[in-house]
């Protein structure tokens, strides 16, 4: 690993003053991916601030919010109280993903800041556009099973990895961004970026920002939510194909309804004309399979991802039966 | 890297440290800059100036003062500074659980957290488990159900599986084989190590 300079701060003010000041500088959190990153080659910041001690880790309701710090830990967030009565689908996503040790220290601020990545993007002798701009991707026409089928670009085809981002996609989530100005808000939908002709690009978080906290309002999807993680061995595994899905039903209707799919983009894929389909509908066979149909409009393989055409709808379907089977 | 660890039990914080000795050190190096920001406390100015950050870790209740470069892992930090050689070096990447040691009680990966990212925190490796002579209830369990072959990843296996107990995710053998997933055995000892986690968990024994 390259040595780095090292800055430790205490609160959010000086984090973003000292990243002000240092453009060059990256934050680091529980460093779980970072620092994998590091020792591989495919980055070497010049200076790291660590910002483990500044005080974002809460977990509380405010309203009709329920609040998480950036820096609260996947562990802690997925064993708490409030979150496993009121979303447990976001309780399900985190526990499904990673280990038990890296969940105890990555935070929700760095699971949303981990990169879309894929194996050229880690193999430094391989091209890839998002660890160098113009050098191809390798992954086009190469090995790629795990990767992409919607909202590709020529560019790149990795997905974003994490489970716990595709729940709080469907949970609507918003995320509070601060820079040494002030704050700004963005639907968590909106934070993840498609890879188009900028695929080092992951996310819409500026240099000069940092992600402070989520804000989850609360729902009536609690009693029929299931996370299906659909991957090549049983556990510790990135997903093939992933779908977080929530459902309220009212009179035997559904009066709301969440999905989003994993493993299947650059970013969390929200199934926007799958959910507006079933709105009002009878929850049955019939009405999951038309709605995992409109979820694979545009969908394209790549060769050896092909099987996720097939698997994916399965699996919407798959978890919808799920969800709804709870009492 | 040149060793530079003493062990210290006067139970200092960090700041303090900060303010006694490496003050001392700033103005004995006599850059202007470190002194003022040392003066302000503001250690994060302060470790700008110096390629070796302080470092204030307990590992297997010792107290240790050292200096460390910031690339340094806790993984590497206690392999080749204390020369603690239980916790293995496995994939190095997070993915096989052999350097899995516990920080403030929590198990997490040591190869993927830098030693001073560490700092004030209370590591146990596998080498602080056993009291004196008697084995700790998980390595006589690993023993008696032949949890192991060649053994390298025992030592991860022991201290997630001691932290699987204290977790509670003990619940049926599917819960134990799910919270132990992130360490891996090639040997395939699984069953075993599963029939030890099992046995203590509904033992009497204090984990």
């Amino acid at each position: 690993m390259i040595n780095f300079q090292y800055l430790r701060t205490t609160s959010a003010k000086s984090a973003l003053a000292l990243l002000q000041k240092d453009k060059k500088a990256q934050f680091i959190a529980g460093g779980t991916n970072l620092i994998d990153l590091m020792k591989r080659g495919v980055t070497s910041p010049e200076k790291l601030i660590d910002i483990n001690h500044v005080p974002l880790r809460q977990i509380e309701l405010v309203g009709n919010n329920i609040i998480i710090g950036a820096l609260a830990s996947n562990t802690n967030v997925a064993e708490n109280k409030l979150v496993k009565e009121r979303l447990p689908l976001l309780a399900m996503a985190l526990n499904a993903g990673a280990s038990a040790q890296l969940r105890n220290v990555a935070t929700v601020g760095g699971n949303m800041m981990q990169r879309t990545r894929c194996g050229y993007f880690y193999d430094t002798e391989m091209p890839c556009n998002k660890r160098e701009p113009g050098s191809g991707c390798g992954a086009i026409g190469g090995f790629n099973r795990m990767h992409a089928i919607f909202g590709t670009s020529e560019k790149c085809i990795a997905v974003h990895p994490s489970d716990m981002c595709v729940a709080l996609a469907a949970l609507d989530a918003v995320v509070v961004i601060a820079n040494t100005k002030g704050e700004r808000k963005l639907p968590f939908k909106d934070f993840h970026r498609l890879p188009g002709d900028t695929p080092q690009l992951d996310n819409n978080l500026k240099a000069d920002e940092m992600i402070v906290r989520l804000e989850i309002p609360v729902n009536n999807l609690a009693a029929h939510a299931h996370y299906l993680k659909v991957r090549d061995r049983a556990s510790y595994a990135f997903a093939l194909v992933s779908v977080a899905a929530a459902v309220e039903i009212k009179d035997n209707k559904i009066s709301d309804v969440r999905l989003a799919m994993g493993g299947v983009a650059h970013k969390p894929w929200r199934l926007t004309a799958s959910e507006n389909f079933l709105k009002g509908k009878e929850a049955n066979a019939q009405n999951f399979e038309q709605a995992a149909l409109l979820a694979m409009s545009g969908a394209k393989g790549f060769g050896e991802n092909d099987f996720k055409l097939a698997m994916a709808p399965n699996s919407i379907i798959e978890a919808l039966n799920l969800a709804t089977a709870k009492v | 890297m040149q060793s530079s660890d003493k062990e210290s039990n006067r139970g200092d914080t960090r700041r303090d440290f900060l303010k006694k000795s490496s003050v001392i050190t700033a103005i004995a190096l006599t850059p202007a800059a470190a002194v003022k920001a040392a003066e302000n406390q503001a250690d994060e100015r302060f470790a700008e100036l110096f390629e070796k950050i302080p470092l204030n870790i307990t590992v297997n209740n010792k107290a240790y003062r050292a200096s460390v470069e910031p690339r340094v892992t806790l993984l590497d930090y206690l392999r080749e500074e204390l020369h603690l050689t239980g916790t293995k070096k496995g994939c190095d990447h997070g993915q096989c659980g052999a350097c899995t040691v516990h920080a403030d009680g929590e198990r997490i990966n040591s190869c993927l957290s830098l030693a001073v990212m560490n700092e004030g925190k209370k590591i146990t490796t596998i080498e602080g488990l056993a009291n004196g002579d008697e084995l700790h209830p998980m390595q006589a369990a690993f023993i008696k159900h032949d949890g192991f072959q060649c053994g390298y990843c025992t030592p991860g296996q022991i201290m997630s599986a001691v932290a699987c107990v204290n977790e509670g995710h003990t619940g049926s053998r599917a819960e134990i084989a799910e919270y132990m997933s992130g360490n891996i055995c090639r040997c395939g000892a699984y069953p075993n190590i599963v029939d030890a986690i099992v046995e203590v968990s509904k033992g009497e024994a204090k984990v």
